[in-house]
């Protein structure tokens, strides 16, 4: 099958040789499939050109999107993943299409998205060699992948292919990479089939929820006066969304949100009561130090939820609902632990709770959120002053997509200010990186968010600094004539570096004034249809015309230059010190 | 809290890069491993290390549940020394001829419990096992007579109360054959790494 005289490497037994042999990159491929693959995001090099080849005469089982930095392909398939709950595949080769992961598997791992990534590598007897675009990807990685492993023989690809996508998919989700050497990539052998991986004697993934443990949480929600729920992604990566949403109506309990869970609650719910952090609403800030129960739910209290942790619910019995222990008293000690899969747990703890509404303590949070609204709010939607703002061009956004479309957000203040203003009517419509923050994300993300769901309508919201990290990926837009809308808010800054040097640094603003391209013309060489707007009175239409337009749109706002996110937990301050201007 | 030194004791799969999937779990908090030991243990196939570290308790369980959420890891366990039997070994390279003309060295060694593995013409090596203080306590005593090397060994260490992991892996098997489901009694020893 393939001609190559570097195959014999392996050397096959007599009796192997009569059977019919497959290589292990048509094995893998196969494997793919098996385990539901659709979309594959990647990057051809030297030594993954076997899988490539093999790939040739998968065309019809497996779309392979061609991205212009393999950067560009573990984000698209984050993007895939998260906007569609499946697991997310990546190809590249060995070297620097390997080391070009290196950033999308931090973000995976730190945001829990079940990625599986396929990196070629050079041959078995060339390892250790400094052979050419030989790079050690397994010690590269090992921090910042659930579990990696490395092939250099086919006959272990199927094994480790099925472990790869059950430890990724599996527990508390993460990024795994598979490194294959070009010669087990090459070799013939008999293959009995791809089996699914069920069970490693090492992993428990699904821990069995001790009753006793959700009696005490509901115990203590009964008691409580001022319960206040947490929740994160946990409750959508558990799908489990209509169980949390059980759990919230019955106990009337308000409920707010990492910026990863966002969603899981429709953001018009009556007891959502908006975003938790640094830049998150006045009143869920505020009232965590006022809370007699506080009930986290798949969430790790990041240090951008709790600012200072001595000043954090300190008054708080914590109910800690998680499926991973490392997350129990790691941040926050917990009254009660509830570990496990919030999917199981939550249902059993909506039965013992007693149906309650809460109605002083919830209007305490609309109280806030009256103050809020009147100090930033009502200023950032509907501005008098001439300039934009991004909170009225994301509001605007609302009104058109009604909540029906999801929203990729790279990393800065149009990140804060869309996970603020966002209308959400369903799950998996905010996708944005979370934990590590990676500028740049947005872009190829939101091309994998498309993939991933392809009936929903799909806005990347990015800044001027982040879209020219990775505008390399309109080539991957242009080409594939996949369907984005990209919303460019461009305030001529790296704005929030710039908020933080005006608020904390004197104004000094060292190195954050960023210059841009004619974005208009750098679409139109692209063959992708743009506009720039900067009055007020074009900006409903432009908007209009970027989510009617068939195909990819590129609206470039101009927005207020020095404009700065309010509320704000400044670093090293206790949430109950959020400053409101 | 206060410092002192932990025996954390792991039992893992035996897969190739597993050691610096542990072994970045100290370096990314800053922690120095002082002791590190891998071998065989009580179960065909499961491998047994024996890390020691000077550190609080909080940051030792915090590190020990990192490192049983590790796929390939099976079992943490991590004890003050107090909970532990625990060995060291030491090697000492001393010159024949000086060893030779002194006649106390036969006394000190069996005062240290060392014994000679090897005589030369030009050195000789002597081994003893015990306690840091005790293989210390040599290697002050052999300093004047010209010590040419000296080396000491990794902690091995036994929990004092464990019924060893055999009998803990047999039941988990027996409980859930091929499912993915783990007990967790060790939710009310929150104290300890609960996981399994």
């Amino acid at each position: 099958m393939f001609p190559n005289p570097q195959l014999q490497s392996a050397p096959a037994s007599p009796e192997a040789l009569a059977a019919p042999q497959v290589s292990g990159a048509v094995v893998l491929l196969q494997g793919l499939v098996a385990e539901g693959v659709d979309t594959v995001f990647g990057y051809p090099g030297g030594a993954i050109i076997p899988i490539y080849d093999a790939l040739y005469d998968f065309q019809e089982q497996l779309n392979h999107v061609l991205v212009r930095h393999e950067q560009g392909g573990i984000h698209a398939a984050q993007g895939y993943a998260r906007a569609s709950g499946r697991v997310g595949v990546v190809f590249a080769t060995s070297g620097p299409g390997a080391t070009n992961l290196v950033t999308g598997l931090a973000d995976a791992q730190i945001d829990s998205t079940p990625l599986v990534c396929i990196t070629g590598q050079v041959f078995a007897h060339l390892l250790g060699t400094d052979a050419f675009q030989e790079t050690d990807i397994l010690n590269i990685t090992t921090p910042v992948t659930k579990w990696n492993h490395q092939i250099t023989d086919a006959r272990d690809i199927p094994a480790a292919l099925a472990k790869a996508f059950y430890i990724a998919r599996s527990g508390r989700p993460g990024p795994v990479l598979l490194d294959i050497t070009k010669n087990a990539q090459l070799q013939l052998f008999e293959h009995a089939g791809h089996e699914p991986c069920t069970h490693i004697r090492s992993y428990r993934p699904r821990p069995m929820v001790r009753p006793e443990y959700v009696q005490r949480a509901a115990e203590l929600i009964n008691q409580a006066q001022r319960p206040l729920v947490l929740w994160g992604q946990g409750v959508l990566l558990g799908q489990a969304e209509a169980e949390f949403r059980e759990f919230i109506e019955k106990s009337g309990i308000p409920a707010a949100w990492t910026i990863l869970g966002a969603g899981a609650l429709p953001t018009g719910h009556p007891l959502n009561v908006g975003m938790l952090g640094m830049h998150g609403n006045y009143g869920p800030n505020v009232l965590t130090n006022e809370c007699d129960v506080l009930v986290a739910i798949g969430m790790r209290f990041d240090d951008r939820v709790t600012g200072r942790l001595d000043k954090y619910a300190r008054q708080a019995q914590v109910i800690h609902l998680d499926i991973d222990p490392t997350e129990i008293d790691k941040n926050v000690v917990a009254t009660v632990p509830v570990w496990g899969d919030c999917k199981e747990t939550l249902p059993l703890l909506t039965q013992l709770v007693a149906a309650r509404q809460h109605p002083e303590w919830r209007q305490r949070f609309r109280d806030h959120d009256a103050e809020e609204v009147a100090a930033v709010i009502q200023d950032e939607l509907f501005p008098t002053q001439d300039e934009l703002t991004m909170g009225e061009v994301i509001h605007q956004l609302n009104e058109l997509t009604q909540g029906e479309a999801i929203i990729v957000t790279d990393v800065g203040q149009h990140q804060m200010v869309a996970c603020r203003y966002a209308r959400l009517n369903h799950p998996r419509l905010s996708i944005t990186s979370g934990g590590l923050g990676t500028m740049g994300f947005a872009l190829p993300a939101a091309i994998g968010a498309k993939y991933g769901a392809p009936h929903r309508t799909v806005v990347a919201v990015i800044g001027d600094g982040g879209i020219q990290m990775t505008i390399q990926e309109l080539g991957t837009i242009m080409q594939t004539g996949i369907e984005v809308k990209i919303l460019l808010l461009n305030n001529q800054f790296l704005g929030m570096v710039r908020q933080w040097q005006e608020l904390f640094h004197e104004r000094r603003y060292s190195c954050v004034e960023i210059a841009s391209p004619d974005y208009v013309t750098v679409a139109s060489g692209y063959g992708i249809a743009a506009r720039r707007v900067e009055h007020r009175p074009d900006l409903q239409p432009a908007l209009r015309q970027l989510l009617d337009h068939p195909g990819s749109f590129l609206l470039e706002v101009r927005v207020t230059r020095e404009n700065n996110i309010f509320p704000m937990v400044p670093q090293g301050c206790g949430v109950g010190e959020i400053r409101l201007r | 809290m206060t410092r002192q030194e932990y025996n954390i004791t792991a039992y893992t799969e035996n897969q190739v890069g597993l050691l610096n999937r542990l072994a970045i779990i100290f370096s990314r908090r800053k922690i120095n491993i002082e002791s590190l030991n891998t071998s065989p243990s009580e179960i065909e196939g499961i491998h047994r290390f024996n890390i020691v570290v000077h550190e609080s308790e909080e940051v030792v369980r915090k590190i020990a549940r990192q490192m049983e959420k590790q796929v390939e890891v099976l079992k943490v366990y991590f004890n003050p020394n107090e909970e532990v039997i625990w060995q060291e070994m030491a090697l000492y390279k001393v010159p024949t001829d000086i060893i030779a003309e002194r006649a106390l060295v036969e006394r000190l060694l069996r005062e240290h419990g060392a014994r000679v593995v090897l005589i030369r013409k030009d050195y000789t090596v002597f081994e003893t096992t015990g306690h840091r203080e005790e293989t210390d306590k040599l290697l002050a005593v052999l300093h004047p007579y010209g010590l040419i090397e000296f080396v000491r060994s990794a902690r091995i260490a036994i929990i004092k109360t464990s019924q060893g992991f055999h009998h803990k892996l047999r039941e988990f098997e027996r409980q859930q054959p091929g499912e993915e489901v783990s007990e967790n009694q060790f939710l009310d020893r929150r104290d300890k790494v609960f996981s399994m």
